[in-house]
């Protein structure tokens, strides 16, 4: 089983590593090196931190060489801001585009009584058919930290609760994104990463 | 729903847990890596690892411990202590932390906070504050002052207003000990852990004076607490974060489980 992990500068991406090494996946990390994306296998986009860091993608080329993998039917994961990049857009830096795979836009939690970010434990409810949350019982707790999140639209795999519904991950194909941090979200999450090793273009 | 946190602390010294009452009669409590896995086994939803030496030439040791410790752990993972630059908690999210928590450096040089969260996104940088009551305040709680240097240096700074400062700087949660509780297993300090909750937006973990079930429900409900520190209680098998979260959930407190 062999992954791409994508590297633009945006967070740490060690945790990432450790869980697919720990699944028995080969990995290898490019941050420039548009190669290795044309001939990924699976291809997983991390990140942490500020819609706006997507703009390196762009920049490297790697944008391209992501949405003709894509094209190719590559599995594709994105975790966190990986998962928003999937999207139009995002309100968080408005001036910066998504992949556009899925139409819609992300945005900031509604201000109210409750903290923005959204930190902790919280439960997703699965939606039928979902490849990459086979095996997830209704209920099951993931760990998430963010502030922005993708509406929930027909093509929402996992719906969580916080303030409103969001979607905690999505998926047409083998297009894939989760809101969360499988990695950090014990054997919920490794179960999570392991369907998506088992994916195939 | 969103649930409540239960984190085990592990305090480090010299690459083993220790255990101690205010820094004395420690004991030897085992293994970091060993522990770690134990409570994340056990349903902690969270791991911190805190150097309570911290000097420089324990570094190597610390970044070899996070190493060991980060390797088979899959939930998230924080390391405090003796973190001064940038640099020493890049080295420590590249040995596995998910999270870094600063504190007396935070204190010195504020735009620490800002430079971490900068390179590594908010949600990677905790401030731990240790604050104790200050009697002579106006309010005596939200005018607690901040110490550093494990609780010997009184800074003048009050915790409200420094916590805010923090969450303006790029802070992804505050890490707060009552000095007054710490220590007591009398019940965590809720009016303290109240106010800087309802201060800033970002979550706040409270710890000190973790002694029974009650005493992190109250926490959790009057506290305002979204998640809880608990160290001692963890240690020699005393208690477990499951069974801990089991009593809380039938108390009504919303946890993850099972886990």
């Amino acid at each position: 089983m062999r992954v791409t992990v994508i590297d633009y500068k945006a967070g740490n991406l060690t945790s990432v590593l450790k869980a697919l090494r720990h699944l028995g996946a080969e990995v290898e990390v490019t941050d420039t090196d548009l190669d290795l994306v044309e001939r990924a296998e699976r291809i997983v986009l991390p990140g942490v931190g500020h819609f706006a860091a997507t703009k390196r993608l762009d920049e490297t080329g790697l944008t391209g060489a992501i949405r003709s993998a894509i094209g190719r039917g590559v599995p594709f994961l994105g975790i966190c801001v990986g998962m928003q990049w999937l999207y139009a857009g995002s309100t968080e830096a408005p001036e910066q585009r998504g992949l556009g795979a899925f139409a819609e836009t992300c945005s900031r939690f509604t201000e109210g009584t409750e903290k923005i970010p959204h930190v902790g434990w919280n439960s997703l409810e699965v939606r039928k058919g979902s490849k990459l949350l086979a095996g997830v019982e209704p209920g099951e707790f993931v760990y998430f930290t963010h502030a922005y999140k993708g509406p929930v639209t027909a093509n929402t795999a996992a719906v969580t609760e916080y303030i409103e519904p969001f979607a905690a991950a999505v998926e047409r194909g083998n297009v894939m994104g989760v809101q969360f941090h499988p990695e950090k979200s014990g054997e919920t999450g490794l179960k999570i990463l392991r369907n998506f090793l088992g994916a195939r273009p | 729903m969103i649930t409540k946190r239960i984190i085990a602390c592990l305090d480090v010294h010299a690459g083993r847990v220790v255990k101690g009452v205010k820094f004395v009669d420690i004991v030897d409590a085992g293994d970091p890596a060993t522990q770690a896995a134990r409570h994340a086994r056990e349903g902690a939803d969270e791991i911190v690892l805190l150097d309570i030496t911290a000097t420089h030439e324990g570094r190597a040791t610390l970044l070899d411990t996070v190493r060991r410790t980060a390797k088979e752990l899959f939930v998230p993972f924080c390391v405090g202590g003796g973190i001064r630059t940038a640099q020493d908690a890049e080295q420590v999210f590249e040995a596995g932390a998910d999270k870094v928590s600063v504190n007396s450096a935070a204190l010195a040089d504020p735009a620490l906070i800002d430079a971490i969260g900068r390179s590594f996104g908010a949600q990677a940088v905790v401030v731990a504050i240790d604050a104790r009551r200050d009697q002579k305040a106006s309010d005596p709680v939200r005018e607690a002052e901040v110490f550093v240097q494990g609780g010997r240096k009184p800074t003048g700074r009050r915790v409200v207003e420094w916590a805010r400062e923090a969450e303006q700087r790029g802070a992804g949660e505050i890490l707060l000990t009552s000095m007054d509780a710490d220590g007591t297993r009398a019940g965590f300090d809720c009016e303290l852990t109240a106010a800087v909750s309802e201060a800033v937006g970002i979550p706040v973990i409270a710890s000190g004076g973790a002694g029974t079930v009650e005493h992190f429900c109250d926490v959790f409900r009057r506290g305002k607490a979204d998640a809880a520190l608990a160290a001692s209680i963890f240690h020699f098998g005393i208690s477990t974060s499951r069974g801990l979260k089991e009593e809380l959930q039938r108390a009504g407190v919303s946890m993850r489980l099972p886990c």
